[in-house]
């Protein structure tokens, strides 16, 4: 029988990204409802050191997979090393995040396991022994409860910065443990030959504690220094609406919504982005929304907590300096 | 080198432009409903423009498939109009409600019936559940190698080269011819088609075959592994938009202590 709760970690370069304590939190909860163990994976080379960051936050063992063919992160290598593990040991609930990078991977290992797999959830439940994930469709317009029909281990994203991350035990530590693989040159069927990173080099808009994005009311590329300003002084990072991107001011990685990031920072700040359904998919779960749009009428004020209605040009230039005031 | 063959799939849903007013949610029935028109999903018109794109840049014979319990030939005929070669139809009863699985599967069974391809293309995601599965499951069912999320493609001496979206940036990637492709919408919105093209096409006398369970031997329904239990409209997030007032100055000044009280 199936056994056991597993999370798949996510890192880039050797770093592990928040998504990951989340997972192993949330993980931590589904396993004491099931009366089981949870189990991290972590992929990555020379990553081993890393593995002890999971027990104060609940894991009970923590399974390091090592090579230099895993690093960075290709979807071939993740796919094949991680459903021979599951294979091998056969988990009950398998959980990944839905980021970029998560939602690639959790992709390719459901079908490569031949199971069902809940993409982007908000909750997760144990329900008479079993997985029931809430997830939100149609751009979030309806919200499905999903379960899983013969389909093991139960596998399933969830959407980051929505689970609640445990106050790390530093009493607590997980046994760490080499995972068993083989990794052959034939099943890396793709190859990647170069990547290309976006100019900005900033903090990953699903980790951002605040985000300040900015529409196509910001009229051009060159008045995003606005924005960037706000950002500076309450420590927020560039987000941007697909009609900002599309018209190529930023980069694809700043897109928040359906196909773009989904974000929930604690503060959001909208500013001439007028609420397409697209873009609420995005960002609707963020804690506190505040949009600037000088249409009154704009659907972006009813999703949002603070408004102010007027011209972006004089608001948040002023906006940034009061909040200096505070700083 | 010889044409290569592309397919496309294509799923229709209910126009995701529709406002939250126009979709409701039946929770008996466990089914949401759209009182919107019926399109083809934006990424599966992304699919079929940078199909359109290969065939313009190195020849290329492109079929359409389409699957659904209905599938309306108006909405699809727009692809042949676009400049796809053939449009395939898979309607059944049977495919009503199909889980990612059971859509890969019934997909894989006309994908080896028409045969001889080169490469696959779907959209990145459907624009109803946006699970990016369909693709993904297809591949694996097929045995090709997988590249997800192009944002650009090309093809190079029996090879597929792809500009593919990670976090931070893109990858190029490469794989050998078959393969599968999923695309995303950075490849290019579908070209516009005019008005006369698109009446042409959808009073062309040209029959459009229709293909049910029999014709691709595949029972998808079996094949379901996952179920909806309940359906519910988004829940009220308690969100009552408080509008600072006053000038510019004061709003920003009532705005940048919010601001602060959240830290
Ligand atoms: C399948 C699909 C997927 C999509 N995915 C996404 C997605 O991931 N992310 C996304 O964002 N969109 C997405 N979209 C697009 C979406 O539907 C909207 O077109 C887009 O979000 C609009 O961007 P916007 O709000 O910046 O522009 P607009 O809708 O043009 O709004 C601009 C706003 O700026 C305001 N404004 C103008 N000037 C000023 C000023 N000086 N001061 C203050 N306010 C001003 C205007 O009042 C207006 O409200 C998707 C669409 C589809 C069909």
């Amino acid at each position: 029988m199936a056994q056991g709760v597993w999370t798949i970690a996510e890192q880039r370069d050797g770093e592990i990204r928040k998504i990951s304590y989340e997972l192993v939190s949330e993980g931590r909860r589904l396993a004491d409802a099931l009366g089981q163990e949870l189990t991290v994976v972590l992929l990555g080379s020379n990553i081993k050191d890393k593995a002890a960051a999971f027990g104060p936050y609940g894991a009970n063992k923590v399974m390091v997979a090592d090579d230099s063919r895993l690093e960075p992160y290709t979807t071939d290598a993740y796919v094949s090393v991680i459903s021979q593990l599951v294979k091998a040991n056969e988990p009950a609930v398998l959980l990944l995040g839905a980021s970029v990078q998560g939602k690639d991977l959790a992709g390719r290992l459901a079908a490569r396991l031949d199971v069902a797999m809940a993409q982007d959830c908000t909750v997760f439940a144990i329900e008479g022994g079993t997985l029931v994930a809430t997830r939100p469709i149609y751009a979030g317009k309806a919200y499905a409860k999903v379960t899983f029909e013969n389909s093991w281990p139960q596998m399933a994203t969830a959407r980051p910065k929505v689970m609640s991350v445990n106050e790390p035990d530093p009493s607590k530590s997980a046994e760490v443990m080499d995972a068993a693989f083989t990794l052959d040159d034939a099943d890396l069927k793709t190859k990647v030959m170069d990547v290309v990173k976006d100019e900005s080099g900033k903090v990953d808009l699903t980790e951002a504690d605040k985000i300040v994005s900015g529409g196509r009311g910001m009229k051009g590329p060159e008045n995003y220094y606005i924005l960037e300003a706000l950002a500076d002084v309450i420590g927020a990072s560039v987000g941007a609406s697909r009609s900002a991107v599309d018209a190529g001011w930023r980069p694809h990685s700043d897109q928040v919504g359906q196909t773009g990031k989904v974000v929930s920072p604690n503060l959001y700040v909208a500013c001439g982005i007028s609420g397409a359904i697209q873009h609420l998919a995005g960002m609707s779960t963020s804690k506190v929304i505040v949009a600037i749009n000088k249409d009154a009428d704009a659907p972006i004020f009813q999703k949002a907590d603070y408004g102010v209605v007027g011209d972006l040009f004089d608001v948040v230039p002023a906006l940034t300096e009061e909040a200096k005031k505070y700083v | 080198m010889t044409e290569i063959r592309i397919i496309v799939c294509a799923t229709q849903i209910p126009d995701p432009e529709a406002p939250l007013s126009d979709v409701s949610v039946d929770a008996q029935k466990l089914e949401v409903l759209v009182d919107a028109p019926q399109v083809i999903s934006p990424f599966d018109e992304n699919a079929l423009e940078a199909a359109v794109r290969i065939k313009e840049a190195v020849g290329a014979k492109i079929t359409v498939l389409s699957l659904g319990k209905k599938v309306s030939d108006t909405v699809l005929r727009k692809t042949l109009a676009a400049g796809a070669d053939e449009l395939i139809l898979l309607e059944d009863e049977a495919f009503d409600k199909l889980d990612s699985h059971s859509t890969a599967a019934a997909l894989a069974g006309a994908i080896q019936t028409v045969g001889g391809y080169d490469l696959i293309l779907t959209g990145r995601q459907a624009g109803d559940w946006d699970s990016g599965q369909v693709g993904l499951i297809l591949g694996e069912m097929l045995g090709l190698p997988c590249i997800n999320l192009a944002r650009e493609i090309s093809i190079e001496d029996g090879s597929v080269v792809v500009k593919k979206g990670i976090p931070e940036g893109y990858e190029r990637v490469k794989a050998t011819m078959p393969a599968l492709v999923t695309v995303s919408n950075e490849v290019g919105e579908l070209r516009y088609i005019s008005r006369t093209k698109m009446l042409k096409m959808i009073q062309g006398a040209r029959s459009i075959p229709s293909w049910s369970v029999g014709d691709i031997g595949v029972h998808p329904e079996a094949l379901q592994k996952m179920a909806i239990t309940a359906l519910s409209s988004p829940p009220d997030m308690g969100r009552d938009c408080q509008f600072m007032e006053g000038t510019p100055e004061e709003k920003a000044g009532k705005l940048a202590a919010v601001f602060m009280s959240l830290r």
